[in-house]
């Protein structure tokens, strides 16, 4: 029997008189990449956003792992093992990439002690090297993350969401913006994460080729409604779709 | 911090604050109050500098320090209200235990409660954001100033003298002036020995990308909490001496100075370079140093002199005395800069 670590039913969030997301249901497999598709404007990241507590949403459930966390906030939400990183990037560019790292450790244990905590004791340090090596970043480990170049900026995001342990992460186009070149790199390593760490992917991506070869199954939205759900073949045979969607690209 | 560069600045000011008071016995209690003004810009830089919330309003717990020190401090041996009413109320002679007692559990509770009203406040204000907080901040000093000048219990706008020292004045000066020193000498060690831990990166996470730092789970609303109650909890406690050096404790122009120290703490920070250590001991320096040689051979120029300083900062040094030798040294202070081809 599947697991479902994600489960959204029936939610409809608006912004004032525009409607970005309408009786949206979808469930996400405990241990696959799912992805979610769909044109400019069609409500993916107002979902995301719904369901990592940034928009209270103004009908329906969102539960992870069985528990409703609709009404919780953001960093609550994110202590329980469900994390997001950004369209735009988002790192502390002040910061160098081991800092970035230090502060991305797991916060759901953290005692109200352990916020005077040693920052670089060894087993963390360990860790921080293992996935900047992981990602490709070890040899710029102590450079100021805002002189990394956008395409390693993006993996260092990465890295820090593996840093904080999720058992979901949420990935809004993680390839846009980048190197073609860094783009199979990126997918060797969102691939291994799930495969290595255990760590389930629900991603948003515009890049088919990607997408359709990465995910196992795939949500489309269009307009702020569901418009289809199936398996990559599925997905890319589907008349609504092909109309909707990937007629453009 | 490169660590030569941090003891070439340590120890010149541990020894100068040690020898000052027999070498310069005149300037005590300048110098009692140069100490004072570290710590305000020291503490004021755990919100505005360290975390980004440019609080206008930490004179607050400087005025919540050197009442509750002085309640302590004569509540312990006689009826408060007894002792304030009708300006000087009952003559009430504290023996030396009695006075010494109550000055050092004044100093402690000073701390204290300081801090315990900030983590309490910071439940309301910490929603507000930029200036909203600041000017949010600034309404609780303006409010406590004249909320007190009401309050008959504690002399309301007569104010309430605190226990006379039981010695000479210049053992009593002494005293206070060595408190003022190891309160920011405790201070900056403190916060030294905090930046260095789990706290400072996540204060540093807050002010650069607070809605990312909620994104990976960071507690914010409790680390600005406990930002705020360290912040007040030193600054309570320079209250407490602060109020014990002047003798009485009057509400407006004493205990909640919104328009001198409350401002002067955040100039200096600015002035030092915010977000650095030492950027505040230096802008505190600077700024007391000008302010009393101002007020000493330019007498009626001194808020010229001391506006003229702040726009000038403001305006075209922005990042203050530490950011700019920061920009221009970085590898002194751990930063490592590669060549840009090397990086794309």
């Amino acid at each position: 029997m599947t697991n479902y670590v994600i489960e959204v039913e029936d939610v409809s969030k608006s912004f004032g008189g525009v409607v970005a997301n309408h009786g949206i249901s979808l469930k996400v497999p405990d241990g696959m990449i799912t992805g979610l598709i769909g044109p400019n404007g069609s409500g993916k990241t107002t979902l995301f956003n719904s369901i990592v507590g940034y928009h209270p949403i103004d009908e329906g459930s969102i539960k992870f792992k069985g528990e409703e966390i609709s009404k919780l906030r953001v960093p609550q939400i994110a202590r329980r093992g469900l994390l997001r990183t950004f369209q735009q990037t988002r790192i502390y560019s002040n910061m160098n990439c081991i800092e970035n790292m230090l502060i991305s450790i797991p916060h759901r244990r953290m005692k109200f002690a352990d916020m005077f905590g040693e920052r670089e004791d060894r087993e963390t340090m360990e860790e921080v090297e293992r996935l900047l090596d992981f990602v490709g970043l070890y040899e710029k480990r102590r450079l100021r993350s805002g002189d990394l170049s956008f395409g390693q900026q993006k993996l260092l995001e990465f890295a820090m969401a593996l840093m904080n342990k999720p058992e979901v992460l949420l990935l809004d186009e993680p390839t846009a913006g980048i190197n073609p070149t860094l783009i199979n790199g990126l997918i060797d390593r969102l691939r291994r994460a799930n495969e290595e760490f255990g760590i389930t992917l629900f991603v948003i991506e515009h890049n088919m080729r990607v997408i359709m070869n990465m995910a196992e199954s795939i949500y489309c939205l269009a307009h702020g409604e569901m418009l289809a759900h199936g398996s990559p073949d599925e997905i890319q045979n589907d008349q609504s779709v092909i109309d909707a969607y990937l007629g453009a690209h | 911090m490169n660590k030569n560069f941090s003891f070439k600045l340590h120890f010149p000011i541990l020894v100068f604050g040690l020898v000052a008071p027999f070498v310069f016995p005149g300037l005590q209690l300048q110098i009692a109050t140069l100490w004072v003004m570290v710590l305000f810009a020291l503490t004021w830089d755990i919100m505005g500098g360290q975390m980004g919330y440019n609080s206008l309003g930490n004179i607050f717990f400087f005025g919540v320090g050197m009442y509750t020190s002085v309640l302590f401090q004569v509540g312990q041996f006689a009826e408060i209200g007894a002792y304030t009413a009708a300006h000087g109320g009952d003559n009430f002679t504290f023996t030396n235990a009695q006075y010494y007692q109550g000055l050092v559990i004044g100093i402690i509770m000073s701390g204290v409660v300081a801090a315990i009203t900030a983590a309490m406040l910071g439940w309301t204000v910490f929603g507000l954001r930029g200036p909203y907080f600041a000017i949010g901040t600034l309404g609780i000093a303006i409010a406590a100033g004249e909320l007190m000048g009401t309050w008959e219990w504690v002399g309301a706008g007569s104010g309430i003298s605190v226990p006379v020292f039981p010695g000479s004045a210049e053992a009593r000066s002494l005293l206070f002036y060595f408190l003022c020193f190891g309160a920011a000498v405790l201070t900056f060690v403190t916060l030294q020995w905090i930046y260095k831990t789990r706290f400072g990166l996540a204060v540093n996470a807050i002010r650069d990308d607070e809605e990312k730092a909620e994104a990976m789970g960071i507690h914010t609303v409790r680390y600005k909490t406990v930002a705020w109650s360290i912040s007040a909890f030193f600054v309570g406690i320079s209250g407490a001496l602060f109020g014990n050096i002047t003798g009485i404790i009057e509400p407006l122009e004493v205990a909640f100075p919104t328009v001198t120290f409350g401002i002067f703490m955040v100039a200096m920070t600015l002035l030092g370079g915010k977000g650095t250590l030492w950027g505040p001991v230096l802008g505190a320096i600077l700024f007391h140093t000008l302010k009393e040689v101002t007020w000493t051979y330019f007498l009626g120029w001194q808020w010229v002199a001391l506006g003229v300083l702040i726009i000038i900062n403001v305006v075209y040094f922005q990042q203050g005395i530490m950011g700019w030798l920061i920009e221009r040294f970085p590898e002194k202070f751990g930063i490592v800069v590669e060549e840009k081809e090397a990086t794309r």
